[in-house]
């Protein structure tokens, strides 16, 4: 993309580069056009590069934890409280830099007869950058053993998001949770994608009959509750299936409903652009009508497809969230932020350990900076249309 | 007009038909059928099975023969005899379970409809009107932020809040003396003081899409030109708002019920779970998990048609509003 691009698609005429503006306008490519217009979207922007940081942490989950998420760190930190990070520690001596978080201490709760634990200012568990911890391939490629952040002695417990029931950390938990939840959505989308596209095509395209039926279908699908629905079919899913096959099973579930939204934009399209002169002309030219579809037709509503499928994602999070978190979705070993929430279900857990619902908080700045890039794209797909 | 209705109503059928043919799927799904259940059950608990029943049941439901028969024999059981099965967790007949069930969920449901009526549309309009005014940031915010939390989180995030500032729990729909106490106005009167927490909650997502929509929709009204040749003739800005924009902005709105009313009806599956509210939520879910199948399916059912039924009514309304859509 080029960087001198002008600032505003409505020149001034008191612009002093009024006809250099003109002029790249003019004869920007499309995609150029698309692009000015949606970087004028500040909110879309920052949805973007939130979106890319999730799937960046996404994409780095073993590098960022600093354990394994499934695994226990100490069996005896149950619902032990979160250690705030702090890089500078003060000492009589003064302050310097030393990442660190404070340590736990015991106290009996004589009335409940429960131990808790709290933050003990006083002990210090040395933080480092860049440790070696346990082993695992970057990507899926480099074996290593580097980790972004974790406690230098690896013996000492560091949760920074509190543990769970079992004592594991929930900072490494969450980060693995992204990986699931976010590719659920990506998969999700792609299995209605191919459908949406397909029967939303064929409806607009050849319309009569068979758009007719297409459409009650649809109709059909999104009349119905969805969450009872989901839950039927998820609760039919063999006990003995491997997660991976709950994995994708869920996510066809989940799909069988997305792809109606995605057909109705295509069929839209199609059928605006089919009287379209530039389709017509190309018909007369003789070329087929796949060629015509691919050649002509999809070209000028693909942006409106990007828009509509990020629009998309949201939904399928929010929906694997809920269904994870009634118990009927993904099941535990597998982590995703509606698993880690299912921990959270009754209120005298959330009592005792608030600090579960922060997957709740991931969910929704995923879903809204997705759905504010979405809004933005779909506003930068028609970049003629002021 | 009549025309229009007999015709929709005629629409429905087939839906309702699909509809209970996946109940019916849905209930088939998990290996084994009742009978077997039943047996497994019977022989965990140390009964002893009695045959003779075994084979009323097995005559009265088809089990054994061909999946169509099954399913005559359940559909005709429904529709003639109200009879939907029998649920072997509460060892009694589905259709003594559901129907208080089912009432209250369609309470809640309605509730949660008018609320979202009453607060999107004077929202909406006034986020049209005052365009970029701090009132419209703060309600396009709060929207987007309804729209992203999922509904269950704002109810667990509301007990917290209860149970840690109120120390109470604001779970459930009645007060302990009247759980199990026969309907009477004072019951009714004890729910609708129950009521409106989980009408918040769930009307919270539904809320926040319509005023959007209205806002929209008001917006491009009156950037129109017959507007701006009232406004020129002197037409006060009250009546100019009310008299045409507003009723013609209305019209999606009140079609928006066909989507907004399956929402709700999810929504209040998975808000009734968090809060245990006695609608049909937390006993579906038990019914799933335990796969007690008859009253599993017979709920997906009845709440799938009520959502379509309430559609149909939504879509007679505006049918009355609109004549283009009635005449077309």
């Amino acid at each position: 993309m080029t960087t001198d691009a002008p600032a505003t698609l409505t020149p001034q005429t008191a612009n002093p580069k009024f006809e250099e503006t003109v002029s790249s306008v003019s004869v920007a490519s499309q995609w150029q056009l698309m692009w000015w217009k949606f970087r004028r979207h500040k909110l879309a922007m920052a949805g973007g590069v939130v979106t890319i940081i999730i799937y960046l942490i996404a994409l780095f989950t073993e590098f960022l934890s600093p354990w394994p998420g499934h695994v226990t760190i100490s069996a005896n930190h149950t619902y032990a409280p979160p250690q705030p990070l702090h890089l500078f520690l003060q000492t009589p001596e003064g302050t310097r830099f030393l990442p660190h978080v404070n340590g736990y201490k015991i106290e009996i709760d004589r009335e409940a007869l429960r131990r808790s634990f709290v933050v003990d200012e006083e002990a210090v568990v040395e933080v480092g950058f860049f440790v070696e911890s346990w082993d695992y391939e970057l990507l899926g490629l480099f074996p290593t053993n580097i980790h972004l952040i974790g406690p230098k002695n690896p013996a000492e417990p560091m949760y920074l998001l509190g543990a769970d029931k079992q004592g594991r950390d929930l900072f490494s938990r969450l980060i693995s949770g992204t990986r699931v939840s976010m590719s659920i959505g990506l998969v999700g989308v792609a299995v209605s994608f191919v459908l949406g596209i397909l029967l939303g095509g064929i409806s607009g395209f050849y319309g009569g009959t068979i758009d007719n039926i297409i459409q009650r279908v649809i109709e059909f699908i999104r009349s119905i509750p969805t969450i009872p629905l989901w839950m039927g079919l998820a609760a039919a899913l063999p006990q003995t299936w491997s997660s991976l096959q709950i994995y994708f099973a869920i996510t066809i579930i989940l799909a069988l409903r997305a792809w109606t939204g995605l057909a109705r934009v295509v069929r839209g399209r199609f059928l605006s652009l089919r009287t379209e002169d530039f389709v017509l002309a190309a018909r007369l030219d003789g070329s087929s009508e796949l060629r015509t579809i691919w050649k002509h037709m999809v070209p000028s509503f693909f942006s409106h497809i990007i828009a509509s499928l990020t629009l998309a994602v949201p939904g399928i999070i929010l929906a694997e969230t809920a269904l994870s978190f009634l118990g009927l979705g993904l099941r535990p070993p597998v982590i995703s932020w509606g698993v880690l929430l299912q921990e959270a279900q009754n209120i005298r857990t959330v009592a005792t350990a608030p600090w579960l619902l922060i997957p709740g908080l991931a969910v929704v700045v995923a879903v809204l900076a997705m759905n504010f890039l979405g809004d933005g794209l779909r506003d930068a797909a028609d970049p003629y249309n002021r | 007009m009549l025309q229009y209705i007999i015709k929709r109503i005629l629409y429905m059928i087939p839906t309702l038909l699909v509809i209970s043919m996946v109940s019916f799927i849905i209930i088939q799904l998990p290996p084994g059928d009742y009978l077997d259940t039943l047996i497994a059950t019977m022989a965990s608990q140390g009964e002893s099975v009695n045959y003779e029943a075994m084979r009323a049941l097995e005559d009265r439901y088809g089990l054994g023969q061909p999946i169509y028969v099954q399913y005559y024999k359940w559909i005709s059981n429904i529709i003639l005899r109200g009879d939907f099965g029998q649920s072997f967790t509460w060892n009694k007949a589905v259709s003594e379970i559901i129907w208080d069930r089912l009432l209250l969920t369609f309470v809640l449901s309605l509730a949660s409809l008018l609320f979202v009526w009453v607060v999107a549309f004077p929202v909406g309009i006034y986020s049209a009107v005052k365009q970029y005014s701090v009132g419209d940031y703060i309600a396009t915010f709060l929207g987007f932020i309804g729209l992203a939390t999922p509904n269950f989180m704002i109810a667990l995030i509301l007990m917290y809040i209860a149970f840690k500032v109120f120390n109470q729990s604001v779970g459930g729909l009645f007060s302990p003396e009247y759980i199990d106490a026969a309907w009477s106005w004072a019951r009714v009167g004890d729910l609708l003081a129950h009521l409106w927490i989980p009408v918040i909650i769930i009307g919270t997502a539904g809320t926040a899409g319509l005023i959007r929509i209205m806002r929209a929709n008001l917006l491009d009204e009156l950037k129109k030109p017959y507007v701006t040749t009232a406004r020129a003739k002197g037409v006060s800005e009250t009546r100019l708002l009310f008299k045409y924009p507003v009723r013609t902005a209305l019209n999606p709105f009140v079609s928006t019920v066909g989507w907004v009313l399956p929402e709700l009806v999810s929504g209040e599956a998975i808000v009734a779970i968090v809060l245990s509210l006695p609608t049909t939520g937390p006993i579906l879910l038990r019914a799933l998990l335990q796969q007690d199948m008859y009253l599993a399916g017979s709920f997906i059912m009845m709440l799938s048609t009520l959502t379509v039924v309430g559609t149909l009514v939504s879509d007679l309304l505006l049918a009355w509003l609109d004549p283009r859509i009635r005449l077309e």
